[in-house]
């Protein structure tokens, strides 16, 4: 659209004479992009935050839990329901351990590099500990980046003693613990410190989350470790049998494991999920919100619009004698379109403008009072090209109605 | 006057039915959305124990090593197991409840239920008369039960009915982690949301089915879940393994009937820190804390980040469905200048037609408050359907219901304020002569 100066300066005079409909228009356009833009930017954190990937087996793997067995049968009962789990048709792997990524049921400790780092000290790195029995890594999918993962004497010496960390000296890292320990160094072959314990690394695999993630610092959902455990020595701490098989086989595998164990465990309360509905919960609260955000979004655009639309029609209205006059003296059709164009084209850009100044005064008070970031620049003029997009669209209706005023209204009198 | 005002609002209100529809629309939609976030602002932000929430404490001392230390630290957000026995046998509070949670499996006689889990608080005797729990049959235990590990339980209504069809079960055994209790008490429906006395559990919509004296708990080895923050060499906590001595993982919670008692508290609190400083357990300078309900809650920040957002997006799309009906209401106004310079001509005063477009806006604002009462309603319908802890709590209660229309007629009123004034500057006879 070209905007001719000659056509801008009668506008300006007119809009000045109608002061107050105009400033509610612009006002009502900042208001509306500030909120959009806002609003847009936690919807797509929250999209991305729902996305975060997990390099485990999600698609196939399922999980029961049982619980209230006897502690000191431990020892041969896990061996003897991982058989009976093994057996079900369709399974590929089984193992036993003590959390998964995203169930909410974090063990946290912390873990220096030095020989004289405690659990408590600052400079230690805080992770989540993973406890995994015989064939837990392949059960899960880890995804072996450096070194191996636990071999059988590993496995079947791993026990607790009196404290919450393992009496073995191997650990497996995520690649993104790995750097928060030794930063842009190898981890393979080296030791993490939490007095009196230590552990060596003796594989790297891909990032997986941790029981609770971050959303501020989204790289500290990945300070993860995994332990060895023996079935003797989990003193009743492993709780979730995973079991994993082929997607299309995943529901009726959930039932088939929940069954077996309810039946070999009297007693005992066994409880099957498929993974996907482990990740799906944690992120169900982040998700209605994120679609929250959108109703909310459309409906204020489309009440904007509105608004244009009732504000220009009423305009149009008044003003019909005139166009009719405009129309009798020679102006075109498309003219008289073109000035309503140009008119609402200069009221959103005084809209937008204001709205983005509103935009990032919204994101810096989000910023202080709750876990926000801050809004990438293009945010900005996203929220402003839409809201200017919108008032074109809106103006279209009643701008084509005053073109459609014939001539001869300027004969009549009003 | 006003109902001859009313008839002139509802003849103008019908005359442009688009116009309107579309005010009363904006209304009820900015109405809806800020009443539905509100609400669950409201039921989220609430007073867990209204009229005993500000005569009940929470203590927290700090048993930490110097590692890690610096000024205004907070101390640790419970009591490990020493320190929660010396301030319970203290008795230096009207009441005072040490206890942590857990789940056990109840293991029912009837061959008809299988075993299965409840969520189980592990709590000394005051719990019951501190939180002021309603009892169907039976009471709670006192403190000689709790010393003496006795095997006694109080249920919940919920159990009761599951386990015996409601009927007065105290008295009976019930089976617990293959340990026989006797149940002494049944409580009726009581739960606080957010459950205040730990939050570790969830902060809402949880309640737990069993109670048992905590040293009954620790005695047979019971199922502990929770926090669990050590320091040093401290460790366990796994399962039924006890935490270690340098742990905390109980909450204890006081009751003192006057700001007396509670300075008199604060200070023991502080001594009880210099006493086992002296004694070589603890190594920091008394560092205490002694928070009522409600500023417990405020500093723990209960109420979800989310929900907050929530209500601030829905004000701003309030603010924007305002701006929207006052530039409406404007051009609906101007456009009558005509009749109102007639209504001017014939003796009327600004101030009579300034009511009368007021009563106009008023109009606006009810019709559009009662569609944001439904809107509400469907909106907090959506929040229910929702797996959040704290879904089932979304309804509206009466206090909201009035807000939502006092919220509506003020928001209108006020929109219709400024157009009414412009629609009343005119001057009678040049609006006559130009039409």
């Amino acid at each position: 659209m070209a905007i001719r100066p000659i056509e801008i300066r009668p506008i300006l005079a007119s809009l000045r004479k109608h002061r107050i409909p105009a400033m509610l228009i612009v006002l009502e356009i900042a208001l509306a992009c500030a909120v959009l833009s806002n609003a847009v930017f936690m919807i797509s954190k929250r999209v991305s935050d729902i996305r975060l990937p997990n390099a485990i087996d999600e698609q196939g793997l399922v999980a029961v839990s049982l619980r209230g067995t006897d502690q000191k049968l431990v020892g041969s009962d896990i061996p003897r329901n991982l058989a009976a789990l093994r057996s079900i048709p369709g399974v590929q792997q089984a193992a036993i351990t003590n959390s998964l990524p995203l169930s909410r049921n974090n063990w946290g400790w912390g873990f220096g590099v030095s020989p004289d780092a405690t659990l408590s000290r600052q400079k230690s790195v805080n992770v989540s500990l993973y406890f995994i029995g015989e064939g837990g890594a392949r059960t899960l999918g880890l995804k072996l980046l450096q070194g191996r993962f636990f071999n059988a004497d590993e496995l079947g010496d791993s026990k607790f003693g009196k404290a919450a960390l393992p009496e073995t000296h191997a650990v497996i890292m995520t690649r993104q613990a790995a750097q928060h320990f030794w930063p842009g160094q190898s981890a393979l072959g080296r030791t993490i410190y939490s007095r009196p314990f230590y552990y060596t690394v003796v594989g790297v695999v891909d990032n997986v989350l941790r029981p609770n993630v971050f959303t501020q610092n989204t790289e500290k959902s990945y300070d993860v470790l995994y332990f060895p455990m023996s079935a003797a020595g989990s003193m009743g701490a492993l709780s979730y049998y995973i079991v994993r098989g082929a997607p299309r086989d995943r529901d009726r595998i959930m039932r088939d494991a929940e069954q077996k164990l309810a039946e070999l465990n009297p007693g005992a309360v066994a409880k099957g999920e498929t993974y996907l509905s482990v990740r799906d919960k944690y992120f169900a609260d982040m998700s209605s919100m994120a679609w929250m955000l959108v109703l909310v979004c459309v409906v204020m655009l489309a009440v904007t619009a509105f608004g244009i639309v009732g504000l220009t029609s009423f305009w149009v209205g008044q003003r019909r004698r005139q166009i009719g006059i405009r129309r009798a003296v020679g102006a075109t059709r498309g003219q008289i379109l073109r000035y309503f164009q140009t008119e609402n084209f200069l009221l959103s850009a005084a809209g937008v403008l204001l709205g983005m100044a509103f935009a990032f005064a919204i994101n810096l008070y989000l910023m202080q009072h709750y876990e926000m970031d801050r809004m990438p620049w293009y945010y900005l003029p996203g929220g402003a090209i839409s809201l200017w997009l919108l008032g074109q669209l809106a103006v279209l209706g009643p701008a084509r109605r005053a073109a459609a005023v014939p001539p001869v209204v300027a004969t009549r009198s009003a | 006057m006003f109902t001859y005002y009313l008839d002139l609002a509802l003849r103008s209100l019908r005359r442009n039915k688009a116009l309107t529809a579309l005010m009363v629309l904006a209304i009820a939609l900015g109405i809806g959305a800020s009443m539905t976030t509100l609400t669950v602002l409201h039921v989220l932000s609430g007073d867990p124990l209204p009229g005993r929430s500000g005569d009940i404490y929470y203590p927290q001392v700090d048993p930490q090593d110097l590692r890690g230390m610096y000024p205004s630290k907070e101390p640790p957000m419970q009591l490990t197991l020493i320190d929660g026995m010396n301030l319970l046998h203290a008795k230096r509070a009207d009441r005072q409840a040490l206890m942590t949670g857990g789940d056990v499996p109840i293991q029912p006689e009837q061959s008809a239920l299988d075993p299965f889990y409840v969520d189980a608080r592990y709590t000394t005797a005051d719990f019951f008369p501190m939180f002021g729990t309603p009892f169907l049959y039976g009471h709670g235990w006192n403190a000689a039960d709790d010393e003496a590990k006795t095997r006694e339980v109080v249920i919940s209504r919920e159990l009761d009915q599951k386990l015996y069809g409601g009927a007065n079960s105290v008295g009976r055994t019930l089976r617990i982690a293959g340990t026989a209790f006797q149940i002494v008490g049944v409580l009726d429906r009581w739960q606080p949301n957010p459950h205040f006395y730990d939050l570790n559990t969830g902060s809402y919509a949880y309640g737990e089915q069993v109670f048992l004296p905590l040293q009954t708990m620790m005695d047979l080895h019971l199922n502990r879940d929770g926090s669990t923050d050590c320091w040093g060499n401290g460790g366990g906590g796994t399962g039924t393994i006890l935490p270690a001595a340098s742990c905390v993982w109980l909450q204890f919670w006081v009751q003192l009937g006057n700001p007396v008692k509670v300075a008199a508290y604060r200070q023991f609190l502080v001594h009880y820190s210099e006493d086992q400083k002296a004694l070589g357990r603890f190594q920091r300078a008394p560092n205490v804390r002694l928070r009522n309900v409600m500023q417990w809650l405020d500093h723990n920040g209960v109420v979800p980040d989310d929900v907050r957002l929530q209500a601030l997006l829905a004000f701003g799309f309030l603010a924007v469905c305002l701006v929207n009906t006052v530039g409406l209401m404007l051009a609906k106004f101007m456009r009558r200048s005509g009749e109102l310079a007639v209504r001017r001509a014939l003796g009327a005063s600004r101030r009579t037609l300034f009511a009368q477009l007021l009563v106009e806006s008023g109009v606006i604002g009810l019709v559009g408050g009662f569609g944001g009462m439904l809107l509400a309603m469907l909106g907090l319908w959506l929040v229910r359907q929702r797996s959040s802890d704290y879904a089932a709590l979304a309804h509206l209660d009466s206090s909201m219901l009035l807000t939502t229309f006092l919220l509506a007629l003020c928001a209108t009123l006020l929109a219709g304020l400024l157009p009414a004034g412009r629609a009343c500057q005119i001057a009678p006879a040049l609006q006559l002569k130009s039409s």
